[in-house]
């Protein structure tokens, strides 16, 4: 183990040695944080995901318009049970160690990341069982007729079933029991990448393998994931050369990496949707009456809120207004139901009035200052808005760590909560996972403990639903009940930016904001 | 000595349990680190599960206990985030925190003692005024500016050093070191001299206050009055007996370099223990925050003691008081 290390190490000096003598294309990655493991199914960590996917693939993947496109499986259909999909795997792959590619790999993977102890078992929540028909095909069996599976898939990474057996890691980490895992230090997928060696918090080197089955778009020869965790340091390493390429680039020093000669900014629209949420408990948290149960007022604070003035002060003109759940490339959206509401304060206060609502009245705002896009300058914002029509709302602004506590516990009232749909791409994510009533693996993030049972019905008709035409028109459907009852107020989906220096010609942006260097030339 | 050496380390002993039951005591306040370890899809169910086989539901005593049984045979656990061993994590950024903190403190003695005679000396001196003058900024100016400012002149302006990072690092044993390999040592320069700038007009500063008062004793006068040359009356008789405060405050201040080198750390992308302790704070990674914490405070506890025994060498008076006191 230590002598294997040393070699990678070894190698990965002889691989920057020769980068530097000869051009090679090594794409420099400066990311806001390290990965957290080389072992993906370690830590819910999407960005270690995001990283570790240049390494490993999944069964299927999305292309460069976010759609679901064949990976290591070539095809695939639904057994007349309903409930078995049968997957034809695809020929000639091997894994970076040299080992082929076989049916008994996806078997050992997807027990391994919906075992007991894995972190990630909730992203294949319909996961029952699977079999290996033969080398090529494979059968995966689920808990009923799931429509979302290919999407759940696409972030499950494939390993290989012989490398997991020899070196005793068939089963995910357990840091209950105090073990370390192979996996953890060491990498062995089928991607376009190959992990050359890693130093946790400097550097990690990948090596572009030559042995992929699918034709590179990109012309790397590997590339660096350097970790630069202060904002200032990122912007002056890119600005110096030392990283080629950063996926966060600090909103307030993008004017000066737009008029630095070398550096082109990439800007778009995040798929995130931030948006606020209620509790529907009987009493708010200082035990009195609580009046977000009642849909005129939720409907009044959201008319409270000027919109506009966000997006133009508080965003700088770079998010999105929206006035639905989902962004609109979500499978799922209607333009209707993005039409805003107004912003009317004086309608509003007269509302709340109509309401009882008494004048003054206190309630805590839940807010992070580790999470969303200027999130504490949003929430100031809101909360002189929602001053201005007679409220009091008590601004707690902490970490993420220290909030999620009070949110799950119901220790709080109104919250903040960013969505972006992500793995699943659907709008079946925010339905199952916040709109519908908590219970099992529905309503997870249900903070404000509402239920409503239409719509309940409607989100597990459409988690059933096949064909996808009759199933998105029920998440639609759904999704206005969201609206006409206002479950939640959403205020944009939030700006994303990165930026490269000259020496790379193409980085694709994806709204989903997870950099896919497979795609990227210099 | 022997009997000072024992209860230097019941002392320790006791300093150490102390920081971990207060370590104890105001981890709950950091937050719930299930939540920030499972995925967003995992069940109400998973994450108590989870947060139950963490021993996260067990009282602070219960949590403490434990964690001081493991301690004690030299288990802290493993990573919440990393999922790797605790002290293998802290070793491997053991080095560089101590090559970071080594450099800057030989830069502060190198500088700040010759800079803090001078201005004793020449104390009317334009350059005197000068340096006094600067030394304000050096104590004033939080390291995270000078860190960026010096990144922003030596590597975005002029191009000269790496903004991040350690370089090249070569293992000798489980030791890696920077200073080896040309860029590690070019690495190593600006966040050195941003650790060490502070401590520069700290020593800079007491030296030239113990200066004028040793320039005022009676020796001094005496070897004036005997010829013995200017410079040799300064450099050596009268700076010596300056350096006592000055190897006390260096001694401390190692300590303290080591904990609030995590600024710089942050700073410069050095991946030492600080940034290992900033990160662990931030995804609540109670194994590594402890252990740290543990290290830290022995790191202190060791150093007092090495800076009593290191006065009983330089000053014979000391020396000779210093066993019977022990032995008592």
């Amino acid at each position: 183990m230590k002598i294997g290390r040393m070699l990678a190490a070894a190698s990965a000096a002889a691989l920057l040695a020769a980068t530097g003598a000869s051009a090679d294309n090594i794409l420099k990655w400066g990311a806001n944080r390290d990965i957290g493991s080389l072992d993906p199914y370690s830590y819910g960590d999407s960005f270690t995901i995001n990283v570790l996917n240049h390494v490993y693939e999944g069964l299927v993947r999305y292309d460069r318009d976010l759609k679901i496109e064949p990976a290591l499986a070539t095809s695939w259909e639904i057994q007349p049970d309903g409930i078995t999909w049968r997957f034809t795997l695809r020929e000639g792959v091997k894994f970076h160690d040299g080992a082929d590619f076989t049916a008994e790999d996806v078997v050992a993977s997807l027990e391994r990341v919906s075992h007991e102890t894995s972190p990630l078992k909730g992203n294949l929540p319909a996961y029952v069982s699977s079999k290996v028909v033969d080398d090529r095909t494979v059968d995966v069996t689920l808990n009923g007729p799931y429509p979302l599976l290919l999407n759940d898939l696409t972030n499950i990474h494939i390993f290989d079933k012989g490398w997991l057996v020899a070196n005793n890691a068939e089963l995910p980490t357990d840091i209950g029991a105090g073990v370390e895992g192979f996996a953890t230090y060491n990498a062995n997928g089928t991607g376009p990448f190959s992990v050359v060696s890693r130093k946790p918090d400097a550097e990690t080197v990948f090596a572009v393998n030559p042995a992929w089955w699918d034709e590179p778009e990109h012309n790397l020869d590997g590339f660096v994931l350097l970790p630069v965790n202060s904002p200032a340091t990122r912007v002056a390493a890119l600005l110096s050369g030392e990283i080629s390429f950063t996926d966060n680039a600090p909103v307030q020093d993008l004017a000066r990496l737009e008029a630095a000669p070398n550096v082109n900014v990439l800007e778009g629209v995040d798929l995130r949707t931030v948006m606020f949420g209620f509790p529907f408990r009987e009493t708010l948290v200082n035990g009195q009456p609580n009046p977000f149960i009642k849909p005129e007022v939720r409907q009044a604070l959201w008319k409270a809120i000027d919109l506009d003035a966000i997006h133009a002060r508080v965003m700088r003109g770079k998010s999105r207004i929206a006035g639905a759940v989902v962004a609109p490339s979500i499978p799922g959206y209607a333009a209707e139901l993005d039409e805003l509401p107004g912003f009317d304060p004086e309608a509003a206060k007269a509302a709340l009035a109509a309401a009882g609502v008494p004048e003054g009245l206190e309630f805590e705002l839940n807010c992070l200052n580790d999470g969303l896009v200027n999130e504490e300058q949003v929430c100031q914002a809101v909360a002189s808005m929602w001053s201005r029509i007679g409220l009091s709302p008590k601004l707690d602004i902490a970490p993420r760590a220290v909030q999620t506590p009070k949110r799950t516990g119901g220790t709080t009232d109104v919250y903040t909560l960013g969505w972006a749909t992500l793995p699943m791409l659907d709008a079946y994510s925010p339905l199952l996972q916040i709109f519908h009533t908590k219970e099992g693996n529905a309503g997870v993030f249900n903070w404000g403990g509402w239920s409503f049972p239409e719509l309940d019905a409607l989100v597990q008709k459409a988690g059933q639903e096949l064909d996808t035409e009759k199933r998105l028109a029920m998440e639609t459907e759904a999704l206005k009940i969201v609206k006409d009852q206002a479950i939640m107020i959403p205020i944009h989906q939030q700006p994303m930016a990165w930026a490269a220096t000259d020496a790379v010609t193409e980085m694709p942006l994806f709204p989903d904001n997870k950099p896919r260097l497979w795609f990227a030339r210099m | 000595m022997l009997a000072f050496l024992i209860k230097r380390t019941a002392n320790a002993a006791l300093v150490m349990l102390a920081v971990a039951f207060l370590a104890f005591l105001i981890f709950r306040f950091f937050g719930d680190p299930v939540e920030m370890m499972v995925n967003e899809q995992a069940t109400q169910e998973q994450r108590d599960e989870l947060r139950e086989r963490l021993g996260l539901n067990d009282g602070f005593l219960t949590q403490y206990f434990r964690f001081v049984a493991n301690a004690a045979q030299g288990d802290f656990g493993i990573s919440y985030r990393n999922q790797q061993d605790v002290m293998t994590l802290i070793g491997e950024r053991f080095p560089a925190t101590l090559e970071l903190v080594i450099v800057a403190t030989i830069l502060s003695l190198a500088v700040g003692v010759p800079l803090g005679v001078l201005t004793a000396i020449h104390r009317r001196s334009r350059l005197a005024d000068a340096l006094q003058i600067g030394s304000i900024v050096g104590v004033s100016l939080p390291s995270f500016v000078t860190g960026i400012l010096l990144i922003l002149a030596f590597s975005v302006t002029l191009g000269w050093l790496p903004a991040f990072g350690r370089g090249e690092t070569v293992d000798i044993g489980w030791w890696s070191t920077g200073f080896l390999t040309e860029s590690g040592r070019a690495a190593l320069i600006l966040p050195s001299i941003a650790l060490s700038l502070f401590q520069i007009t700290l020593v800079m500063r007491l030296v030239r206050a113990e200066m004028l008062e040793t320039m005022r004793t009676d020796f001094v006068k005496f070897a004036r009055a005997r010829g013995v040359p200017a410079a040799r009356i300064h450099w050596r008789h009268a700076l010596r007996n300056c350096l006592m405060p000055v190897i006390t405050l260096t001694g401390m201040q190692i300590g303290n370099l080591i904990a609030f080198a995590l600024v710089t750390e942050t700073v410069f992308q050095w991946p030492g223990m600080g940034l290992l302790f900033i990160q662990a704070v931030t995804f609540v990674d109670i194994p590594v925050m402890a252990a740290y914490l543990m290290l830290v405070s022995f790191i202190f506890v060791v150093l007092n003691t090495l800076v009593d025994v290191a006065y009983a060498f330089v000053d014979p008076r000391l020396r000779d008081d210093a066993v019977p006191a022990g032995g008592k």
